[in-house]
C-alpha cells in the first residue's frame, strides 16, 4: 500500500511538472538562417520565459500552413514566411490576427507601429528581417568580374552554368532588369502579356545552362561544388558560406530584389498565447539587431539599425553586407507583394509550362 | 442415398440428418463465406478508413469546389453561404445575359457579406483559378463594400474596368455552383471560351498533356531498361547453387534497405558534371573538360536513378519464377537439336512470362507515380506529372486542380491495367 501511494504520488508530480514546461514550435527555412534565429531569438526566449522552442525546417514554411489549418491539426505555432504568402494566407483566413499594441516600443520610446519599416506590420504578420534575392559567383571559377544583373544572363562573356530559384517570383523580375527595364517599371511591364513574353525570352537565352534550386542551402553548395559558376541565392546564405566557411563566393548587389520575412501564427495553433509572446519578444529592437550578427539580413525596425555591429566572429562588420546598405541599393527592386498575390498562380503556371518544354 | 421411386424419377438427395443436399450445401457454403468475410473485415475496414476514404475525399475535390458558394469559419466551424444574391440573379437570367444594374446591386450586397466574414480572398481565389488577376478585384471591392452605392454598375467600374469583362461573369456563373468539371478541363490544357464551348489553352500555358505523355513514355522506357538489366541478373541468381545465389541476393536486396534519399543523392554525386563519372572520363582522356556529359538535372538523370531504384522490383518476381523452372526442359530441347538461342526462345522464355508480367506491372505502376527522384535529379525536363500534382498541393494550393490531375492519372492507370488484363490476362501473373 505504501509503495503504491509513493508510486502514485511520483507519477502525479511528474505529470504536474510536465504540464508546467510549455513549448512552442517555430518553423523556418533551415540552414544558416534557422541557426541565426536559434541564436538570436530561441535561446534568449527560453532563457527569459522558460518556454521551450522547437525549431523545425521547411523549404518554404508557408506550404504546410493551409493543409494543417484545414485539417484542424496545426502542429506549428509560429512560421516565418515571405510577404506575399503572409498576405495571401491572411486573406484566406488561415492566420491569427496579430495585435500590434502588444509589440514592445523602441528603447527611445517610439511606439512599435512607427518603429517598424513601412509595410513591416500586417494584419496577421510582423516582419523580422529584410532579405534579398541576389546573385553570387564563385571567384575561383569565373574569369573577370561580373558587376551587373545583365552579366548573369551573359553566357558568352562568363561561360558556365547558372543557378536560379525554381519559381517565377524574383526570376522574372531579374530577367526583365537584365533586359534593360529600369527597376521602377519592372512590375508595370510584367503586368502586360508582352512584358511576360519578354522575360521568358530572356530566360530562354540561357535555358539550357540553368540548374534549378529549391532549398536555400543549395546555391552555396552548387557554387562550391563548381556545378554552377553563378547562382541567385538568398543573400544571407552566401554571406555565411563566404565568411563562416571561407568559400570564395562574391555577391553582386546589382538587380537585388528586397523582400520581408514575417512571423505568422496559423489559425488554431495550440499555443497561441505563447506564440504571440514569442513574436513580441523576437521582434524587439535588440533581438533584431542580434540576428544581424549571425547572418546578413537587415532588421525590420529602424531603431535596430544603430545596434548592428560585427558578425559573431568578432571581425567582420555587418553593415556593408546588409541588403539595405546604401552602396547596395543602386539598382534594387522591392518585391511588390500585391502583384504576386494576384499573379502568382498564373505566372507560375506559365513558368511550369515553360520549364516542361 | 438415392431411391428409385415407382415412376422412375430419382428422389431428392438428402444429407444424413434428412436435410436436402442442395440446401445443406448452400448453407455450408454461405457459412464459409461469412466466416471468410469476418476474417477479412478488419483488413477491409483498415483499408477503407486509411486509404479509400481519404483518397475518395481528395478526389471529390476535383469536381467540387465551394470556394465561391460557402464560407466556413475555421475556429467555430460555422458554415455560411456566400454570393447568394449573385447566384439568385444567375438563376433568374440565362447564360450570356449582359450584367445589369440589378446584377451589380446583387454583387454589392454580396461584397458586404464577404467583408464581414473576411472571405473576399477565398471567393477571389476561386475565380482567380480560371481568370488570373481577379483576386485583387475581389479584395479591393470588399474593402470598399460599405461605401458602394447606387448606381452600382458605375461604382464597380470605377473600382476596376474589368468588372465588365464577360469572361469574368461567365467564370462567376460557373463558380456559383459547387460542382464543376472545369478543373478536369484545366488538367487537360483545355478551357472554356466566352460562349461556353471548350477550346485549348494558350500554347505557352500547355503543360499537362505533355507531362502525362512524358510520364507514360519514361515509365515504359524504365520498365524496358529494368527488364533488360534484371533478366540476366535473375537468371544468374536462379541457376547458381544456393550458397552463391543467396550471397548475390543480398547484394540485390541491399539497396532496398538503404534510404531512397541516400540512393538518389549518391547518384547526384556520381552523375553531376563535376562528379565521379565525368571526372574519371576526363581523367582517362575520353572527354574534354568543357564537354562534360550532362547526366544530372535532366531526363537522363531521372531515367538512370529510377532504373536503379526500381531494379529489385523486376529482379525479385523474375527470380521467383525462374527458380522452379526445371533445367531438364532446356537440356531436352538441346538434345533434340535446338540451338541454345532456340531453346531459350521457345522453351525457357515462355515459362518466365508470368514473372515478366508481374515485374513489368510493378515497375510501371511505381514509375508512373514516382515523385522524389524526378524532383531531386530531374531538373526541368525530367519532371513527371506527380511533381506538378505536388506543386499544386503545396505551392499554388489549388487542391481541386491537383485532385483532377491525380484522378486523371488514376483513371489512366486503371485503363492501362484493364488493357493489360485483356491482352495478357491478370491470371498470367506470378510473383513466385
Amino acid at each position: 500500500m505504501k509503495l503504491k501511494t509513493a508510486l502514485m504520488a511520483t507519477a502525479l508530480t511528474g505529470v504536474a511538472f510536465a504540464a508546467q514546461a510549455q513549448e512552442i514550435t517555430v518553423m523556418s527555412w533551415g540552414g544558416a538562417y534557422t541557426k541565426s534565429q536559434v541564436e538570436a531569438y530561441h535561446k534568449p526566449f527560453t532563457a527569459t520565459t522558460n518556454i521551450k522552442v522547437n525549431s523545425v525546417d521547411a523549404d518554404n514554411p508557408a506550404t504546410p500552413i493551409k493543409a494543417q489549418v484545414e485539417a484542424g491539426n496545426v502542429s506549428i505555432d509560429v512560421a516565418d514566411v515571405e510577404f506575399s504568402d503572409a498576405v495571401r494566407l491572411c486573406d484566406e483566413g488561415l492566420l491569427e490576427p496579430v495585435d500590434h499594441a502588444m509589440l514592445p516600443a523602441a528603447p527611445d520610446g517610439t511606439p512599435a507601429t512607427e518603429d517598424f519599416i513601412e509595410g513591416a506590420l500586417q494584419d496577421c504578420a510582423v516582419a523580422n528581417i529584410v532579405w534579398s534575392t541576389v546573385y553570387a559567383y564563385n571567384s575561383k571559377n569565373v574569369s573577370g568580374t561580373p558587376t551587373t544583373i545583365a552579366d548573369f544572363f551573359d553566357t558568352a562573356k562568363f561561360p558556365g552554368k547558372r543557378g536560379l530559384r525554381k519559381s517565377a517570383k524574383a526570376t522574372l523580375e531579374m530577367a526583365l532588369m537584365a533586359d534593360g527595364v529600369p527597376a521602377g517599371e519592372v512590375y508595370d511591364v510584367l503586368d502586360t502579356d508582352a512584358g511576360v513574353d519578354r522575360a521568358f525570352a530572356k530566360l530562354d537565352s540561357i535555358k539550357s545552362d540553368i540548374v534549378w534550386w529549391e532549398a536555400g542551402a543549395q546555391p552555396p553548395q552548387l557554387l562550391a561544388d563548381g556545378e554552377v559558376v553563378m547562382s541567385t541565392a538568398y543573400n544571407g546564405r552566401i554571406f555565411n558560406a563566404a565568411v563562416a566557411e571561407n568559400q570564395p563566393l562574391e555577391v553582386v548587389w546589382d538587380g537585388q530584389i528586397l523582400d520581408f520575412d514575417l512571423f505568422v501564427v496559423p489559425k488554431g495553433a495550440q499555443n497561441k498565447d505563447a506564440a504571440m509572446q514569442f513574436i513580441a519578444f523576437s521582434t524587439d529592437t535588440q533581438r533584431l539587431a542580434d540576428q544581424a550578427s549571425w547572418i546578413s539580413y537587415g532588421p525590420a525596425r529602424k531603431s535596430s539599425g544603430a545596434l548592428v555591429g560585427k558578425y559573431s566572429d568578432g571581425k567582420t562588420e555587418m553593415a556593408p553586407h546588409m541588403p539595405t546598405a546604401a552602396a547596395n541599393l543602386t539598382n534594387a527592386l522591392v518585391n511588390n507583394f500585391e502583384f504576386w498575390v494576384d499573379k502568382d498562380a498564373e505566372l507560375n503556371e506559365r513558368f511550369n509550362a515553360w520549364l516542361a518544354q | 442415398m438415392t431411391d428409385a421411386t415407382a415412376n422412375g424419377a430419382p428422389a431428392k438427395l438428402t444429407t444424413a440428418d434428412g436435410k436436402p443436399l442442395k440446401a445443406a450445401l448452400a448453407s455450408a457454403q454461405s457459412h464459409a463465406r461469412r466466416r471468410a468475410f469476418f476474417l477479412v473485415l478488419p483488413l477491409l475496414a483498415f483499408i477503407v478508413i486509411t486509404f479509400v476514404a481519404p483518397i475518395g475525399q481528395m478526389l471529390h475535390r476535383s469536381f467540387h469546389n465551394d470556394g465561391f458558394t460557402m464560407h466556413e469559419d475555421i475556429g467555430s466551424g460555422v458554415r455560411t453561404p456566400i454570393m447568394t444574391n449573385l447566384k439568385a440573379w444567375f438563376d433568374a437570367n440565362p447564360a450570356g445575359t449582359e450584367p445589369t444594374e440589378e446584377a451589380f446591386a446583387a454583387l454589392a450586397a454580396d461584397m458586404v457579406v464577404l467583408r464581414e466574414l473576411k472571405a473576399p480572398g477565398q471567393a477571389g481565389t476561386r475565380i482567380n483559378y480560371e481568370l488570373s488577376g481577379s483576386r485583387s478585384m475581389f479584395t479591393k471591392a470588399a474593402r470598399k463594400a460599405n461605401d458602394l452605392e447606387a448606381p452600382f454598375k458605375d461604382a464597380f467600374l470605377d473600382l476596376d474596368k474589368d468588372w465588365n469583362n464577360p469572361d469574368l461573369w461567365r467564370v462567376m456563373r460557373d463558380a456559383s455552383s459547387a460542382y464543376t468539371f472545369n478543373f478536369y478541363l484545366a488538367a487537360l490544357d483545355l478551357t472554356r471560351n466566352a460562349d461556353g464551348s471548350i477550346e485549348q489553352v494558350n500554347e505557352n500555358r500547355q503543360v499537362y498533356v505533355t507531362l502525362f505523355s512524358r510520364t507514360l513514355l519514361l515509365s515504359i522506357l524504365i520498365t524496358v531498361l529494368t527488364f533488360m538489366l534484371g533478366y540476366p541478373i535473375a537468371h544468374l541468381l536462379a541457376t547458381l547453387p544456393l550458397r552463391y545465389s543467396n550471397l548475390l541476393m543480398i547484394l540485390v536486396l541491399l539497396p532496398f534497405w538503404t534510404s531512397l534519399l541516400v540512393r538518389t543523392t549518391s547518384w547526384m554525386v556520381l552523375l553531376q558534371s563535376q562528379g565521379v563519372v565525368n571526372d574519371s572520363l576526363v581523367g582517362m582522356g575520353l572527354l574534354d573538360d568543357e564537354n562534360r556529359l550532362q547526366m544530372m538535372y535532366n531526363q537522363m538523370g531521372t531515367v538512370i536513378a529510377m532504373t536503379h531504384i526500381l531494379l529489385p522490383f523486376m529482379v525479385l518476381p523474375l527470380y521467383s519464377v525462374m527458380r522452379p523452372i526445371n533445367p531438364s526442359y532446356v537440356r531436352a530441347a538441346r538434345s533434340l537439336g535446338a540451338t541454345s538461342w532456340t531453346a531459350f526462345r521457345r522453351i525457357y522464355f515462355p515459362q518466365t512470362v508470368p514473372g515478366i508480367g508481374a515485374g513489368a506491372l510493378l515497375v510501371f505502376i511505381l514509375a508512373v507515380g514516382y515523385y522524389i527522384t524526378p524532383a531531386l535529379v530531374g531538373g526541368a525536363d525530367g519532371q513527371l506529372i506527380s511533381n506538378l500534382i505536388a506543386f499544386h498541393m503545396q505551392k499554388s494550393l489549388n487542391w481541386s486542380l491537383a485532385a483532377a490531375l491525380a484522378a486523371l492519372l488514376l483513371g489512366g492507370i486503371l485503363i492501362l491495367y484493364w488493357l493489360y488484363d485483356r491482352l495478357i490476362g491478370i491470371d498470367n501473373l506470378k510473383l513466385g
